[in-house]
């Protein structure tokens, strides 16, 4: 059974940053939400407040970036890539500076509603010359940003998590830069996923395999560049195809990335797009708005089913039987408990 | 070289130009001749331009894979601790800092052929690459905030060097200047001082018909600048608080979420300078297109005709 750690991104900063002067973290009201308080704490010389001033914020990173300094952003996504789209375009993006976005709430991990929920910033963020995408599927991933962030020249959107996050990759293996994780071969299907919705994709290919459908799964957590030929050499050995599934519009981001891929080569798949179908979301449970908008396990399954075209006889049961393979009850409540208390 | 030479000097390269294009942002250059001048002459410390007499061609935009891209910001002098910085916001005034760095010699004489021309950094819109540009500012209201954040890393470096930021009154109707001017009050930065081209015109025409602005000092106090208005083009009254801070020295501060001063001492505060100015001033033919000044082409040919003979008396005139 996986491991759930708490917070794994606040002691990661304090830790990762200590001996890093060139650091400095900048926040917009948010510090404790985005678990930047500790690190404010620890080094206050190194932590600058905004407040709810997100165009500011961004055009003082840059000039700080452009003295040398790694600015570090810490606040919801929507607050770094919605609202103030041109300043992180023409003060951040175009001149190619060293900010580092640190994005949290993507998708659908909050019940903050529609103004909190990032369900377009990966689409917005790819359509940005210079900007690298990277998104945490678990607590080792979230450790690993801030390495895979500082290597990079340019500047980077992250689509962070927080709070109680599970371990799914062993530690010893972090993000690795533009590479697919190869969770499983197979050629009848091929699974890709990308961050939350890894672990649903988790259980869901247990249960397709243990229906004998020979199912290929990869992880994305690097979603530009997206240039992995790995991705694309599973879908053309996946006999039936490709079904994609994202805490994200449907549009511009995996999903989307993926299919201009294969166009563009020629691989004549099917591809199913799971992830919201160009629609805003509400304020409700991460559970409950993944069911309904079809972001979890049971929605991969009817996906692969259409793909097939058969029934496979996999039902809540199944899928409950495989997904506590990978995490336990008291891990659910425990999720469930703290997604409910959220620092918003 | 004066304030007042050179100011004159942009004025005649500007109309030159607006007459060789049938087209130009001369009433910007009315405007913002004195205070651009008084800048570079009075003002700021700057070194010598590091950059070419002719300007290069674009080097392509920046990027992971284009070493190549550049800035204009040499023209302005090399970087140094304790030489001063220029930030250009407004930079549909482009036209104008060219003629101001001609008139300098930071630029050749030719350097205007170039202007508006494929593939050249002499832009219509200036950006980073243009000459004496350091910052992409042409979505307005940009520019103040990158300012601010040189300026923090400059103290954070302990560098006694400031940063000196051109703007026009326009950009005050933008909500991301406020954002900016009430994070410079916050954390307390008094190495960036603000010139701003107070010509209460824009593009729609008067400021106070599109949205007014006013009271503008009263507005900039109450976000904790210290504010000057000035004459615009009276190149005393625009040095002189500029100079009034010179040779103050900037008290240590120690600027952290928790330990901020509620009234911060006036020389951890930014410097404002409005500087009330005529969109006319030196062209006196322009005010028969007032209210619409934001960018001259010629009606008529008698209306060219017009300023053309100014431009050949034009030695007549500044004599």
């Amino acid at each position: 059974m996986i491991e759930l750690v708490t917070r794994p991104h606040r002691s990661n900063l304090l830790r990762w940053a200590a001996k890093r002067s060139e650091v400095l973290v900048l926040g917009a009201d948010l510090t404790a939400s985005c678990e930047a308080d500790g690190f404010r704490d620890q080094f206050p010389e190194r932590f600058f407040s905004f407040g709810m001033a997100e165009q500011n914020m961004l055009g003082f990173a840059a000039g700080l970036a452009r003295e040398g300094f790694f600015p570090y952003i810490h606040t919801f996504s929507v607050f770094i890539t919605r609202r103030p789209f041109d300043q992180l375009a023409m003060s951040i993006a175009y001149p190619n500076l060293p900010v580092r976005l640190i994005g949290f709430l993507p998708g659908l991990t909050t019940p903050g509603g529609v103004t909190h929920q990032a369900i377009d910033d990966i689409a917005l963020m790819r359509a940005l010359p210079n900007m690298t995408v990277l998104e945490a599927g678990d607590a080792t991933e979230v450790e690993s940003m801030l390495d895979a962030a500082q290597a990079i020249e340019g500047p980077v959107y992250v689509r962070q998590l927080r709070g109680e996050v599970p371990r799914l990759f062993p530690s010893e293996q972090p993000l690795r830069f533009g590479r697919a994780r190869l969770l499983g071969s197979g050629t009848d299907l091929a699974v890709i996923s990308a961050g939350i919705c890894t672990e649903e994709a988790l259980s869901a290919v247990a249960a397709l395999r243990s229906r004998g459908v020979a199912t290929s799964h990869l992880h994305v957590s690097t979603l530009k560049p997206f240039d992995d030929p790995r991705l694309l050499e599973q879908i053309a050995n996946a006999r039936y195809g490709a079904i994609t599934i994202e805490n994200h519009s449907i549009i511009g981001g995996l999903g989307s990335a993926l299919a201009e891929q294969l166009a563009e080569q020629g691989i004549g798949r099917r591809l199913i797009r799971l992830g919201l179908r160009d629609t805003y979301a509400h304020g409700a449970s991460k559970p409950y708005l993944m069911r309904e908008y079809g972001l979890d396990a049971r929605a991969l399954v009817h996906a692969a089913e259409t793909l097939i075209d058969a029934s496979l006889g996999i039902d809540d049961a199944v899928l409950a039987e495989h997904a506590a393979a990978v995490r336990g009850a008291a891990q659910r409540e425990t999720l469930a408990k703290a997604d409910k208390t959220e620092d918003l | 070289m004066t304030v007042q030479s050179v100011a004159a000097g942009i004025r005649r390269r500007v109309l030159e130009h607006t007459l060789r294009n049938n087209g130009g942002y001369l009433s910007q250059a009315c405007s913002a001749a004195e205070i651009l001048a008084t800048l570079f002459l009075r003002v700021m410390q700057l070194g010598p331009s590091t950059a070419p007499l002719i300007p290069r061609p674009f080097a392509g935009v920046p990027s992971q894979n284009n070493p190549a891209a550049l800035t204009g910001a040499g023209y302005n002098g090399p970087r140094a601790p304790d030489l001063d910085r220029f930030i250009f916001s407004p930079v549909h005034y482009a036209l104008v800092l060219y003629a101001l760095l001609i008139e300098l010699g930071r630029l050749g004489p030719d350097a205007l052929e170039r202007f508006n021309t494929d593939g050249s950094t002499v832009e219509l819109i200036g950006a980073e690459h243009s000459p004496g540009h350091e910052v992409t500012a042409g979505s307005l209201g940009q520019a103040l905030s990158q300012a601010g954040g040189i300026a923090l890393a400059r103290r954070l470096r302990g560098e006694s060097g400031r940063v000196w930021v051109f703007m026009s009154d326009g950009e005050f109707q933008e909500g991301q200047t406020w954002e900016a001017f009430a994070a410079l009050a916050h954390h307390h930065i008094g190495n960036l001082g603000v010139y701003i081209d107070a010509n209460a015109q824009q593009c729609d025409g008067a400021m106070a018909d599109v949205m007014t602005i006013e009271p503008l000092a009263d507005r900039l106090r109450a976000f904790g600048a210290e504010v000057h208005e000035v004459d615009g083009h009276d190149a005393e009254a625009l040095a002189k608080p500029a100079l009034a801070r010179e040779n103050t020295v900037i008290r240590e501060r120690h600027d952290t979420a928790g330990q901020q001063d509620p009234t911060p001492a006036a020389i951890d505060r930014p410097l404002v300078v409005i500087a009330r100015t005529d969109t006319c001033r030196g062209i006196d033919l322009l005010r028969e297109r007032a209210p619409k000044l934001h960018y001259l082409r010629f009606k008529s040919p008698n209306e060219q005709d017009a300023y053309e003979d100014l431009l050949e008396h034009w030695q007549d005139l500044a004599s």
